[in-house]
């Protein structure tokens, strides 16, 4: 329960850290009223904006209001198409989840099953070659690997389209393409490209691990207490090994979210990573702040989420030790 | 001196140690040819001015007229043009060989830079511990928590709302290491903070102490020397993903200007006349980047292993 | 009728690089059943190779090859992995040293038993279960019943020895080959977990094989013993016979070396061929060492401690809240004398070494006063106050393989306290200095222009006493010196230890958990529980007549050669055991 609300109040403090940059950002990066307002606005336009967004007021005061509004979801205007910009996130929204989803399920469903393959046959040749190939994996970047599967799906095959999201459904205010054929195969090329270097990392750091626990002195003593090759690999070694999987998996839901600003700017894909992109190079500070504290908030939804399920996965942290030490 | 365990296995395991590193270093061809490569496109990038055949840059020598030739070992191909020429007529091997020194030495000031900075940090909050470590390594634990390349085009934007010029060479070089040295000194103060407390707990630490050492010359003579090993595989590795996302960004239009174009930017200019068939303009640069960052990620894995012998 | 375990002509070869080392070589053993085999041996002697052997748990590059293994008779085949696994935890046992990783954290106790005992004995699970209670009861586990829903973490150290033993014997194994079942505890959980092997094996009737590098244990425990040294055998026999008359000259030096707790020698006896001459006299007026210091026996006490207390936080709260702490060291106070030995001894957890800590001031004390030489350090808080006293306070730490750093040559260790503290007056002196302390240890001159790792254990051991003289010290404080090194090396260092203490007329701390080493070493004994002090007298005053009961208690717990009297067993019960982890 502490642990808990210890992690709680972490967390809070990790927002308003984030908060407090995209603040800083957002009030002195280029001036907010020129980017609001037209051109040509008066000086008494000006004036009327600053003294609606309380810029002459002090700092603190400021930066209240800023985190009011965030909880809120308030995070106003963007500057170069002038939508309020919580609009324009989740509107984009669906887009990149379902990506992410599909590209995070094919490198866990590949990667961890390669990774324990290699770690017990690490002596054969095909372990060895694997290893090669998953170091070109995490050596190619994202953009390569997108261009490449372009340039022999789409260009020279003609079998997929190498541009946006296909036909989608409109499900309430979620967008999803995974209901029409279209929309799978659109799906298909940007979801292999985002899974890639997931893959092989997942495939070399699941095979690091067992690595590790096959060494351990447990498994040892499970092979003298007579248990067969595939329990004491199995049942012992690999359910160690995976401990710290989930950890690196959450982690890596997030590094997955932000490799998709590059994915869907490579496929033009209609997600919140495009549309970061978009503002970064219009320093379009509005979007560039909200999309900020927006994936702040899911980045520390997903530690503590993390940590909780960890807790409950491992006896060691579940229940109270008698004996910790010596 | 008769010694018993003088002459003990263990022993002898630890007098070969020194050689291994050499031993096993020579005993992979896979990691002699990744280094040779490495060493190669190094040299490559030094001398690109010398041995490129073609200036990039120079208008004057570019011709409308040799655009988008194919390259020269396919059917018309100009022999002058080894990998052919982009939609402007500049030769693709030369464009190849600058864009490589680009991407190097931003690779290798932003490792520099985040590495001199991460150690000071690791060792100095590692050995004291205390107040500034917790605030240090909470710090780290946020920008660790986020993505690198989402921390890069962060601090990307910010400077480049901040800095009135990004189209100078030196402004872009500047943005991107800075980009790029923000994530990276974390891992290595993460690390040498992990390495400093082992070696503070160890006991010849503390006979540092007990002669009444000042806590500059332990950590200079005694800890540091002890925690390079670690460091040295951290920057070969940091090495390839710096230079993965200094092309990242270029690729994204945030990086190295067209003017003066990285492997990146080189990709990103080519990618748009992908449809067109020219694919040449991106495959070959692309191959570029991902032959160096192997090479220099082969090396880096080989010596993580040889370097902690128990890890393989 | 046949032996439960015939070996014949077993080796063991690893095949590296530079070609094959031959880990145990052309070994004979027989083992009967009811019978417990000690086979000892120093570190480097093969002997847990043979354990692992037996059970066919050599991995690839070793190669295990025998003119002929019998396991009741019937031909061991190590190859065959499948009869193997039939046999291990079924037929054949295993015991290994660290009961805290033997056990796979993630399943309970019972999981792991009943998984054995439903894989080998064909039962169902609820006759599992009753048999895995049953198991824990007879192992000694108290409310077996509640307890067999425990993760390993929930176990001291000691109890959750006894849960891998009734792993081990689940299934009612014929042969139980135990790989240092004791190194890793204390000496009160050792005599437990040793009466418990003993009553286990006479009643059930099956053979153990006890591989130990302790001799006390050996004498303890088992029926016959087999010495081992690199890889060969080198005696066997009864025990009895081997510990009170061994023939062969290595058994003679072993056994020699192993320190007596029934009376004080003035030296440790060394093995043949390895006995080393004592450091060369030197002249105190004269010689570089006793410059600076006066140093005669005398009864003004240089280290004076006064209800000395530490407490360690072992959770974290919120802002003070919910702060659990640990009171290491609790109102401990003693007195060294100038020339004088004083022991510290106790078990895990006891805070002697806590004390060694602060007593150098690698610690701060929380509260209470430590005065060295007059001066109070406890109140110095100045670093640059401290410098004098850093110099004449000196420490030698438990291991060997952390005490030096491995990226300086031994000359520039060994020379860096005298160029710091200016005892020189220039670099040729240094250097010339650095030889002649090495020469006091005992090591020749070439040893200087060496790094540490091309050093074995006693020699790094050696090294680290001339850094820590290279300060001409008149206070050394020794925390386990000898506890990480085999049994001859350990002789050999505390005797050089002995005669600079005489020669230079050092005062010092002398830590050990060893009760056999303190009464060799130290004029003072002081018996630490619990980080409270129960008893402080005269070495041989507290041997012969001890005042404490836990003082009594520790003595009779203590493994030993001499006589080869059992200790009394079930002194202690489990609820002692339990204080000790805390």
């Amino acid at each position: 329960m502490i642990f808990l609300l210890r992690r709680l109040a972490q967390g809070a403090l990790v927002m308003l850290v984030v908060a407090l940059v995209a603040f800083l950002m957002f009030r002195f990066m280029g001036d907010p009223v020129r980017g609001m307002l037209r051109e040509d606005a008066t000086l008494q336009e000006q004036q009327e904006l600053r003294d609606r967004l309380g810029l002459d007021r002090p700092l603190v005061v400021q930066f209240a209001k800023f985190v009011g509004g965030a909880l809120q979801g308030e995070f106003g205007v963007s500057w170069r198409n002038q939508q309020p910009v919580m609009e324009l996130i989740l509107d984009r929204l669906p887009a990149t989840i379902e990506l992410v989803v599909v590209a995070m399920i094919i490198a866990l469903l590949l990667g961890v099953p390669l990774g324990v393959w290699s770690a017990l046959n690490r002596h054969r040749p095909q372990a060895s070659l694997l290893q090669t190939v998953s170091l070109i994996g995490i050596s190619t970047p994202t953009f390569v690997t997108g261009i490449l599967l372009i340039l022999v799906f789409a260009v020279i095959l003609g079998w997929l389209p190498s541009f946006g999201r296909g036909e989608t459904v409109e499900i309430g205010f979620w967008r999803t393409g995974y209901l029409t054929a279209s929309g799978w195969k659109a799906l298909i090329l940007p979801a292999c490209t985002l899974a890639l270097y997931q893959l092989a990392l997942f495939m070399r750091l699941v095979r690091a691990e067992m690595l590790d626990v096959m060494r351990q002195d447990f498994v040892r003593f499970a092979r003298a207490r007579g248990l067969p090759t595939r329990l004491v690999r199995f049942r012992h070694a690999l359910r160690n090994a995976l401990m710290p999987l989930v950890t690196i998996a959450g982690m890596q839901v997030g590094s997955l979210i932000a490799f998709a600003i590059v994915t869907e700017t490579v496929f033009q894909w209609p997600g919140m990573g495009f549309l970061f992109l978009q503002a970064v190079q219009f320093v379009d500070i509005p979007v560039m702040a909200a999309y900020l504290v927006f994936i702040g908030f899911i980045f520390v939804v997903l530690n503590i989420a993390v940590d909780v399920l960890y807790t409950l996965i491992d006896p060691r942290l579940r229940t109270g030790g008698a004996g910790a030490g010596r | 001196m008769q010694d018993a365990e003088a002459r003990s296995p263990g022993r002898i395991a630890r007098l070969r140690a020194g050689n291994d590193v050499l031993d096993s270093f020579l005993s992979t061809p896979r990691v002699v040819i990744a280094a040779a490569v490495a060493l190669l496109m190094i040299l490559t990038a030094v001398l690109a001015p010398l041995i490129a055949p073609h200036d990039p840059f120079d208008m004057a020598a570019i011709s409308l007229l040799d655009s988008e030739l194919p390259p020269a070992f396919l059917e018309g191909g100009d022999a002058r043009f080894l990998l052919g020429t982009d939609s402007q007529g500049r030769d693709v091997f030369s464009a190849i060989l600058h864009g490589l020194r680009i991407s190097l030495m931003v690779g290798v000031v932003a490792v520099l830079l985040s590495m001199a900075l991460g150690v000071t940090v690791g060792l100095v909050s590692g050995y004291f511990g205390g107040f500034v470590d917790s605030v240090l390594m909470r710090l780290a634990d946020v920008i660790l928590s986020f993505p690198t390349i989402l921390i890069a085009l962060l601090v990307n934007g910010i400077l480049r709302g901040v800095l009135p010029s990004t189209q100078a060479t030196a402004t872009a070089v500047l943005v991107l290491v800075l980009s790029i040295a923000v994530n990276e000194w974390v891992q290595y103060a993460r690390t040498v903070r992990g390495s400093t407390m082992v070696e503070k707990g160890k006991e010849y630490v503390k006979a540092a102490r007990l002669t009444g050492l000042p806590p500059r010359t332990i950590l200079r003579r005694h800890v540091l020397p002890n925690i390079l090993s670690p460091v040295l595989v951290l920057a070969t590795i940091n090495l390839a993903l710096a230079i993965l996302t200094e092309a990242t960004l270029s690729f994204l239009g945030v990086g190295m200007p067209p003017t003066q174009p990285s492997l990146g930017t080189l990709i990103n200019t080519g990618n748009e006349f992908l449809f067109s068939g020219i694919w040449w303009v991106v495959v070959f640069p692309a191959l570029t980047l991902v032959v160096l960052v192997l090479s220099v990620n082969i090396v880096g894995d080989w010596l993580r292993d040889a370097l902690n012998p128990h890890l393989r | 009728m046949a032996s439960l375990l015939e070996i014949r002509g077993l080796s063991v070869l690893f095949e590296g690089k530079r070609g094959r080392v031959a880990a145990v070589e052309d070994l004979d053993l027989d083992l009967e059943p009811g019978e417990i085999l000690g086979l000892v041996g120093e570190s480097g002697a093969g002997k847990s190779t043979v354990g692992n052997a037996v059970m066919g748990l050599i991995d690839p590059p070793g190669r295990v090859e025998a003119r002929s293994l019998r396991f009741k008779g019937e031909p061991l085949e190590l190859a065959d992995e499948a009869a193997m696994m039939r046999l291990r935890g079924r037929r054949i046992g295993m015991i290994f040293q660290d009961p805290l990783t033997s056990l796979d954290p993630l399943f309970t106790v019972g999981d792991q038993l009943v998984e054995t005992i439903r894989l080998h004995l064909r039962v169902d699970e609820k006759a599992a279960w009753a048999r895995a209670v049953e198991l824990l009861a007879s192992v000694g586990i108290p409310d077996p019943e509640a307890r067999i829903a425990s993760y390993p973490h929930q176990f001291s150290g000691g109890m959750r020895q006894r849960v891998v033993i009734a792993l081990a014997l689940a299934c009612e194994p014929d042969l139980v080959i135990a790989d240092e079942p004791t190194t890793a505890l204390d000496v009160s959980v050792q005599a437990q977990i040793l009466e418990l092997i003993r009553s286990l094996t006479k009643a059930r009737g099956m053979g153990v094989i006890l591989v130990t590098h302790d001799m006390g244990v050996i004498a303890e425990v088992t029926d016959r013993v087999a010495v081992m040294y690199r890889g060969r055998l080198v005696e066997e026999g009864p025990t009895a016979r081997v510990l009170g008359r061994p023939r062969e000259p290595y058994t003679k030096g072993l056994i020699a070396s192993v320190p007596r707790a029934d009376r004080r020698l003035h030296r440790f006896p060394q093995p043949p061929g390895q006995a080393d001459a004592a450091p060369k006299a030197i002249d105190l007026g004269s010689h570089w060492l006793g410059a600076g210091t006066r140093r005669e026996r005398s009864d003004v006490p240089v280290l004076e401690v006064e209800g000395l207390t530490r407490d360690f936080v072992v959770r974290r709260g919120i802002l003070g809240i919910g702060e659990k702490r640990f009171r290491a060291v609790d109102d401990v106070a003693f007195a060294v004398s100038e020339g004088e030995v004083v022991g510290l001894v106790g078990e895990s957890g006891s805070g002697k070494s806590t004390i060694a800590q602060m007593v150098v001031g690698l610690l701060r004390a929380d509260a209470g006063r430590i005065r060295f030489a007059g001066a109070d350090i406890t109140a110095t808080r100045r670093e640059r106050d401290l410098l004098p006293v850093r110099r004449e306070l000196q420490m030698i730490f438990q291991d060997p393989y952390s005490s030096l750093n491995p990226r300086l040559r031994v000359r520039e260790i060994v020379a860096e306290p005298i160029r710091f503290h200016r005892l020189a007056s220039g670099e040729r002196e240094i250097q010339a200095l650095v030889l002649e302390l090495l020469a006091q240890v005992g090591l020749g001159p070439e040893a200087a222009r060496r790094y540490p790792h091309e050093f074995s254990g006693g020699q790094r051991q050696r090294i680290s006493i001339a850094r820590a003289l290279a300060t001409r010290p008149r206070f050394l404080v020794c925390d386990e010196p000898t506890s990480a090194l085999d049994v001859s090396i350990q002789a050999q260092i505390l005797n050089l230890l002995k005669d600079l203490q005489e020669t230079l007329g050092l005062g010092m701390l002398f830590i050990s958990h060893d009760l056999p080493v303190v009464r060799q070493m130290c004029d003072r004994v002081a018996v630490l529980k619990q980080g409270r002090l129960c008893e402080l007298a005269s070495t041989e005053e507290l041997f012969e007549n001890p005042q404490h009961p836990y003082t009594s208690e520790l003595l009779a717990l203590m493994p030993r050669l001499d006589g080869l009297a059992p200790a009394p067993a079930g002194a202690l019960d489990g609820s002692s055991e339990a204080n000790v982890h805390g």
